[in-house]
C-alpha cells in the first residue's frame, strides 16, 4: 500500500470535476486534491479545503501598521526630535501615510509568502508527476486525486468508487 | 448562449456586436483550451519577428541614451539640468509623477476590475501588471537622480545609523520613499499627490489633488496600455484573444476618466477665483495666459478635446485612431504634470523670487531615456514570458457566459 500515493481520476471538463469532488466529499473522503488548468469556482469548497490565509493577512497587516507607526513615533518623537516651526513633535496625521503604506506592504508580503508556504511551494517534485497523463492538468484535463493516507482509502473500493464517477481514466500514482 | 450543459470545448456562437454597436465577445468564436495554450505559449518559444527586433533595437538605443544622461549627471551633478531656485523640481519630478500615474492603471485593472468581477481584465491584466512594474522602475529612478548626492540615497531609509539621526516622517518626500517601495510589490498613488497638496505653493495647496491625480493616472495608464496592446495584438495576431471588446472598454474608461480630469481642470480654475486668494487667482491667470500659457492650451487640446472623439464607436473600433488618441493622452498627461510642477513654481509669491525654467538637452535625454528603459523592459517581457495569463483565458473558454454580454 505504502508505495502508492493515491488514485487519480481524469475528467474532461470542470463541471464533471466539481461534481466528482462533491460526491467524494459526501462519501467521506478528506485527504484529496483536485487539479485543473484554470481556477474553478467552488472547487476548494467542494473539497472541503479551508484556508487560514485571510486571518494571517489581517495579522500581517496589523503588525505592519503598528510597527510603522511605532517606528515613526520612536524616530521623530523620542530618538531624534526636531522642532519645525513649533509644530507638534508627535503629529499623528503626518504619520498616517507611511502607516498605511507599510500596512499594505506587510499584508501583501504575508499573503505572498504564506500562500506559497501553506501550499508547500516551492516544491520541485511531487508523486503525481509520475503519472504521464498528469501533464495535461496544465493544458486541458481535470484531475481528482484521493490519497492513500485518507482513513477511508481502500485500493479496490476507492477505485470502484471513482469508476462510479465515470471518469475518462483512472491511474494509480506511484510514490 | 444559455446552454448550461454545453461542452467547454465547443465554440461560442454569438453575434459580435450588441444592438447598440458594442463589441460583445471577450474571445473570438472557436477557441479551445489547445488553441489558447498554443497561441500564447508559442510566442516566447519561437523566433522573434522582425518588428520585435527593430522595436527592441530602438528601445535599447534609448536606454543607452539614458545611461549616458545618468552617467554625466552623476559626474557633474544636477546643475546640468534646467532646474533652478525656485524651480527646484524640474523634469525629474514631472517624469516621476507621470510614470507613477502610468503604473497606476496596472493596479487598477488587476485589483479593482477583479473585485468588481469584470472579466474583461483577463487578456490585458498581465500586460498591465508588467507595465506597472516597469513604470515604477522608471518612476523610482527619478527622485534618486534628482538627489544632489545620490550615493547617500540610503539616508532616506529609517535605519539605526551611527550619526544618530532619523528621517523626518512629517515630510511628504519621505512618504514617497515608502510609497515607491510598496508600489514595487503592491501599489499607491494618492500619497504622491499629497506631496503637492501638503505644500503651500499656489496651485498645489488643494484637496482635489488625490482624487484628480488618481483619475488622471487611470487615464494615462489605460492610454499607455492601449499603446502597447494595439501593436502587440497586431504583430502577434492576438485579435481573437484580445478582442475588440477589450479595446472598446478601455476606450470607454479613458473617456470617463478623461471627463473626470477635465472636471478637475475646471474646478481648479473655479476654486482659484472662488477662493478670492490673490496668489491663487494670479496662478490661474499665469497658467493660462502667462509665459507657459501655450503649454496649458496644448494640454487642453491633448487631454480634453482630442479624447472627446472617443464618443464615436467608429473611433473606438478603429485601432489606428485609438492608438493615436492614446498617444495624445500620454503626451497630454506628461504636459499636465509639467503644468502643475513648473508653472506653479516659476511664479509663486514675491515677484523678486520668480524665475523661468527651461529644460536642457540632459533633461530631454533623461525623459526619453526613461521611455527607453520602459520599452526595453516591455520588449523583454513580451519576448520571455507568456504575455497573457493562459489559465485565466482558459477560464473564459470553459465558461462562455463570462466571455459574452447579452
Amino acid at each position: 500500500m505504502s508505495q502508492h500515493y493515491g488514485l487519480l481520476a481524469e475528467f474532461s471538463n470542470h463541471e464533471d470535476l466539481l461534481r466528482a469532488a462533491e460526491t467524494a466529499y459526501a462519501a467521506g473522503f478528506r485527504k484529496m486534491d483536485a487539479f485543473a488548468p484554470f481556477p474553478v469556482e467552488g472547487l476548494p469548497e467542494a473539497l472541503g479545503k479551508k484556508t487560514r490565509l485571510p486571518l494571517l493577512v489581517l495579522i500581517g497587516g496589523i503588525i505592519g501598521g503598528v510597527g510603522a507607526y511605532y517606528m515613526e513615533w520612536y524616530a521623530n518623537a523620542v530618538s531624534y526630535v526636531i522642532n519645525i516651526g513649533g509644530r507638534p513633535i508627535h503629529s499623528w496625521p503626518a504619520f498616517i501615510p507611511i502607516t498605511f503604506e507599510l500596512t499594505v506592504l506587510a499584508a501583501g508580503l504575508t499573503a505572498f509568502f504564506f500562500s506559497l508556504g501553506l501550499s508547500g511551494l516551492p516544491r520541485p517534485h511531487h508523486p503525481l508527476f509520475n503519472v504521464p497523463e498528469f501533464e495535461r492538468a496544465s493544458q486541458d484535463r481535470f484531475f481528482l486525486c484521493i490519497e492513500t493516507r485518507d482513513p477511508n482509502f481502500n485500493r479496490d473500493q476507492t477505485r470502484a468508487f471513482l469508476q462510479g464517477l465515470s471518469p475518462l481514466s483512472i491511474a494509480e500514482v506511484p510514490e | 448562449m444559455s446552454a448550461p450543459n454545453q461542452s467547454p470545448l465547443t465554440s461560442h456562437e454569438s453575434p459580435s456586436y450588441s444592438p447598440l454597436g458594442y463589441p460583445t465577445n471577450l474571445l473570438a468564436p472557436g477557441q479551445t483550451y489547445e488553441t489558447v495554450n498554443k497561441t500564447i505559449a508559442e510566442i516566447p518559444l519561437s523566433r522573434a519577428p522582425m518588428s520585435w527586433r527593430f522595436g527592441f533595437f530602438v528601445a535599447f538605443l534609448l536606454l543607452m541614451m539614458f545611461l549616458v544622461a545618468i552617467t554625466w549627471l552623476f559626474a557633474k551633478g544636477v546643475g546640468i539640468w534646467g532646474v533652478n531656485i525656485p524651480v527646484a523640481w524640474g523634469f525629474a519630478i514631472v517624469n516621476f509623477v507621470w510614470w507613477v500615474g502610468i503604473a497606476h492603471a496596472g493596479t487598477f485593472i488587476s485589483a479593482i476590475l477583479l473585485l468588481l468581477f469584470q472579466h474583461w481584465r483577463t487578456a490585458i491584466n498581465r500586460f498591465t501588471e508588467a507595465m506597472t512594474l516597469f513604470a515604477v522602475a522608471c518612476a523610482g529612478s527619478m527622485p534618486l537622480l534628482h538627489l544632489g548626492r545620490p550615493w547617500v540615497f540610503y539616508w532616506l531609509f529609517p535605519y539605526p545609523d551611527t550619526m544618530g539621526v532619523w528621517p523626518q516622517f512629517r515630510s511628504p518626500l519621505v512618504w514617497d520613499v515608502f510609497a515607491v517601495g510598496t508600489y514595487f510589490t503592491i501599489s499607491l498613488l494618492c500619497v504622491v499627490s499629497l506631496d503637492f497638496s501638503v505644500a503651500i505653493v499656489p496651485g498645489w495647496h488643494s484637496t482635489i489633488f488625490p482624487p484628480y491625480f488618481v483619475a488622471g493616472a487611470i487615464y494615462s495608464g489605460f492610454a499607455m496600455s492601449l499603446n502597447i496592446v494595439i501593436p502587440v495584438r497586431k504583430i502577434y495576431h492576438l485579435e481573437h484573444l484580445i478582442t475588440e471588446r477589450y479595446l472598446n472598454n478601455m476606450a470607454n474608461i479613458m473617456l470617463a476618466t478623461g471627463l473626470i480630469v477635465a472636471y478637475g481642470y475646471f474646478i481648479e480654475a473655479f476654486m482659484a477665483f472662488y477662493s478670492g486668494d490673490i496668489f491663487e487667482r494670479y496662478m490661474m491667470m499665469n497658467r493660462a495666459f502667462g509665459p507657459y500659457g501655450w503649454v496649458f492650451w496644448t494640454l487642453m487640446v491633448f487631454n480634453v478635446l482630442v479624447p472627446q472623439t472617443l464618443w464615436s464607436a467608429r473611433i473606438r473600433r478603429n485601432t489606428v485612431a485609438l492608438f493615436i488618441v492614446a498617444l495624445f493622452i500620454n503626451a497630454g498627461m506628461w504636459i499636465e504634470r509639467f503644468v502643475i510642477v513648473v508653472t506653479s513654481l516659476t511664479r509663486d509669491f514675491t515677484p523678486s523670487a520668480w524665475h523661468m525654467y527651461s529644460p536642457t538637452k540632459w533633461d530631454w535625454m533623461t525623459l526619453f531615456g526613461s521611455v527607453g528603459l520602459f520599452l526595453t523592459l516591455q520588449f523583454l517581457f513580451i519576448r520571455l514570458v507568456p504575455m497573457i495569463s493562459i489559465s485565466e483565458t482558459r477560464e473564459l473558454v470553459a465558461e462562455p457566459d463570462k466571455a459574452t454580454i447579452k
